[in-house]
């Protein structure tokens, strides 16, 4: 029996060994799977971590905070700014960027560096900016491509924008329209923040509402909601730097909902004064140089010959405000308030009448509605909807359907 | 080649250690050390030393030459740089400045050329060894197993760097015969010296070469899955090739900040004026991540493996 006997035990304790080792093995694999789950634990708890609180600010009435704002008199800073808009609209693809640059010589490869047309690209998605300004004759303000950055660079007297992807370069002259010029540039908060507060009166609640830390500064936060029911406007939040007084983020925040449809902010930013070198631009050789007309005093810098379809990306507000079509009316005042006009055409063509595809196409993009002046079709995106009835009036406005068919109705 | 790969592994049995079991005492560190050296130079000769080696670099190189030779012809007649914005980044500005050759180059070739050169060496490290029966005369030596997965990832970290600066070396070089050199804009439009240009070259192409670490931990490891050189290769590259395509789609942007090529590009944020840095930093964040899971991974894979050839 001793023979078996030591043969069964080697067989066990080979058996053992086999298993033991077959457990170290296995337990190798503890270390890679160990990394990854650090890694998701850092990348999920460190924003979490970073994000320690509001800071605590002595109380603020909104009335304070907005003359702080309106004193501030930050002359130099850089920083940057990231811009995510999401109006909503419907994902047009390539389409949207030839709409951008339909009218543009060179077609798909718009290689123009003429500011007005790089106004389009922030209209959708996320972009990041840089800013840097010293004072009120040097700004400089860049968008940031993929190996590629758009700069807008003022600087005493002269405009220069250069487009480094295409290495084109478009010069004006300011000729003392600073003020003008900056509203071209609608990127740093203030100014976003400064249009919001334009339109505060009565039908407007504007108060402070807690704290925030943006770009790593204290800031109050100013909410602003509308008073009226029918704007689709939720509210809008500007963070306010507690120091200086600067605007640091603003958000607009739809009625229905949802993630922000404007959010604007600084996410670093430094009160030093920028680099001298930064404004500095001499045309690279090579680089193609189109000059432009100087700022006129009451329009855009607008290209003789290329306006309407510069137009199309400046955005909704500004379109009906300044260079909308004859026989603009505005009804009502505050969030309320609907454009309106008349083509003198026919309305949009039901999906029936068209037919086909492309019938189909044109329902799915409005809803139709009739009421008491009759039929019409709503277009929708989250800020903005209109209302272009059959007989070929439009309504358009930052309110509901509902505001826009009562618009029409007592219209009629 | 085996016949040259059996000669090469001959040079690490001349240090004449005996094999050391688990009953043997240390070797003093020094010795150890010396080892190790002699380990990786003779990793780097036969690596270096194989045609397969020498013809992908040779083809690394022939990029530079064939963009700026495209580039020169189609501007030859006078006519301005390419307007449209197309192609790779920066290709507009070499006309203008040689040296701008270097970044598009290094932009044309980092999708796809680098990192398919870097998945061919790193697929063979291990299998290919395995393959041509040569691996288990390598775990004769007294290295270790851990010791000749460290080496032999040394070794294509070094391939890398080669890679990179064998398409920056190429670029600069044709860039200089072909077109005039001198001060250059950033795209901030900033001007900054040449040296400062040729600086910041240098800086990009170490970048580029960190940019590649990932897919060499990667590659590695699906190296110490099979004993099928072709194998390995071939699944690094499928792997390279799928995530770029899923990069592109839009439905998975999510997940895309994790994928390992998803930054490659941000190198081109150092030619900014100042330096954009966040998106860098994330890149090569993401590539230490990925060399640390896949590492680990092929070194738990590498020890816990039979080796019968």
């Amino acid at each position: 029996m001793a023979p078996y006997e030591s043969d069964d035990s080697v067989t066990a304790a080979d058996a053992e060994e086999l298993r033991s080792a077959r457990r170290r093995k296995a337990a190798r694999y503890v270390v890679p799977a160990t990394v990854v789950g650090i890694a998701a634990a850092t990348i999920g708890l460190v924003p979490a971590l970073a994000d320690s609180g509001d800071p605590d600010l002595p109380k603020i009435s909104a009335q304070e905070l907005i003359e702080k704002i309106a004193a501030s008199d930050v002359q130099q800073l850089s920083g940057t700014v990231k811009i995510t808009t999401d109006l909503g609209l419907p994902d047009l693809g390539g389409l949207e960027s030839s709409l951008g640059s339909a009218a543009g010589p060179s077609g798909s490869g718009d290689s123009s560096a003429d500011p007005t047309t790089k106004l389009t690209e922030l209209a959708s998605g996320t972009h990041t900016l840089r800013v840097a300004a010293d004072g009120e004759d040097r700004q400089k303000v860049s968008l940031l491509e993929n190996a590629a950055e758009y700069s807008l660079i003022h600087n005493g007297k002269d405009v220069w924008g250069y487009d480094s992807k295409s290495n084109s370069v478009f010069h004006t002259t300011a000729s003392g329209s600073e003020g003008k010029q900056k509203e071209e540039l609608p990127a740093t908060p203030k100014d976003l923040a400064q249009d919001a507060l334009k339109a505060a009166d009565k039908t407007t609640s504007v108060t402070v509402e807690g704290t925030a830390q943006v770009a790593g500064r204290d800031a109050y936060r100013l909410v602003i909601k509308p008073k009226d029911e029918g704007s689709t406007v939720g509210q809008i939040t500007v963070a306010v730097d507690s120091k200086t007084g600067l605007p640091l983020k603003f958000t607009l925040t739809p009625a229905s909902g949802g993630s922000a449809v404007v959010d604007a902010g600084f996410t670093q930013v430094s009160f030093a004064k920028p680099a001298a070198a930064t404004f500095d631009f001499t045309p690279p050789k090579g680089a193609k140089v189109e000059e432009g007309d100087a700022p006129k005093a009451s329009g855009h810098a607008e290209h003789p010959g290329k306006g309407p379809s510069k137009d199309l990306g400046k955005g909704a507000a500004d379109e009906f405000g300044k260079n909308g079509p004859e026989g603009l009316n505005v009804i009502g005042d505050g969030w309320d308030s609907i454009a309106t006009f008349d083509t003198g055409g026919q309305g949009v063509p039901s999906g029936s009448e068209v037919g086909g595809d492309m019938g189909g196409f044109l329902d799915s993009l409005g809803d139709k509605v009739s009421g008491g002046f009759g039929k019409g079709t709503v277009f929708k995106t989250r800020l903005i909807n209109a209302l272009i009835t059959d007989d070929g009036k439009v309504y358009v406005g930052a309110v509901t359907k509902d505001a826009l068919v009562k618009a029409a109705d007592a219209a009629k | 080649m085996s016949q040259a790969d059996v000669k090469g592994r001959g040079a690490v049995s001349d240090v004449r250690l005996p094999p050391r079991g688990r009953d043997q005492p240390p070797q003093p560190a020094s010795r150890r050390t010396t080892f190790y050296g002699t380990l990786f130079r003779n990793e780097l000769h036969t690596t270096f030393r194989r045609w397969r080696t020498l013809a992908l670099l040779a083809v690394l190189a022939a990029v530079p030459i064939l963009v700026g030779i495209a580039v020169k012809i189609e501007t030859g007649d006078g006519s301005s740089t390419t307007g449209g914005g197309g192609g790779p980044a920066f290709i507009s500005q070499i006309t203008n400045n040689g040296l701008f050759l270097v970044f598009t180059a290094l932009a044309a070739t980092l999708p796809f050329f680098l990192p398919m050169s870097i998945g061919v060496i790193a697929g063979d490290a291990i299998a290919g060894e395995a393959n041509a029966g040569t691996l288990r005369y390598l775990l004769v030596a007294p290295a270790g197993r851990t010791r000749l997965l460290l080496t032999k990832y040394a070794t294509v970290m070094t391939f890398c760097l080669v890679a990179t600066l064998v398409v920056a070396v190429s670029a600069l070089t044709v860039g200089a015969v072909l077109f005039p050199l001198g001060d250059l804009t950033t795209i901030s439009g900033t001007q900054i010296t040449f040296a400062e240009g040729l600086g910041r070259a240098l800086l990009i192409a170490l970048v580029v070469a960190a940019s590649l670490t990932g897919v060499a931990a990667l590659g590695l490891f699906v190296s110490t899955l099979t004993n099928s050189g072709i194998a390995a290769m071939a699944t690094t590259v499928g792997l390279l090739i799928t995530v770029q395509i899923l990069d592109q789609i839009p439905q998975l942007h999510a997940l895309q900040p994790y994928f390992f090529s998803h930054y490659w590009l941000s190198f081109a944020d150092l030619m900014r004026e100042p330096v954009y840095w966040d998106d860098l930093v994330k890149n090569l964040g993401l590539q230490a991540l990925y060399a640390a899971v896949f590492g680990s991974a092929a070194w738990a894979r590498f020890l816990a493996k039979d080796i019968t050839t």
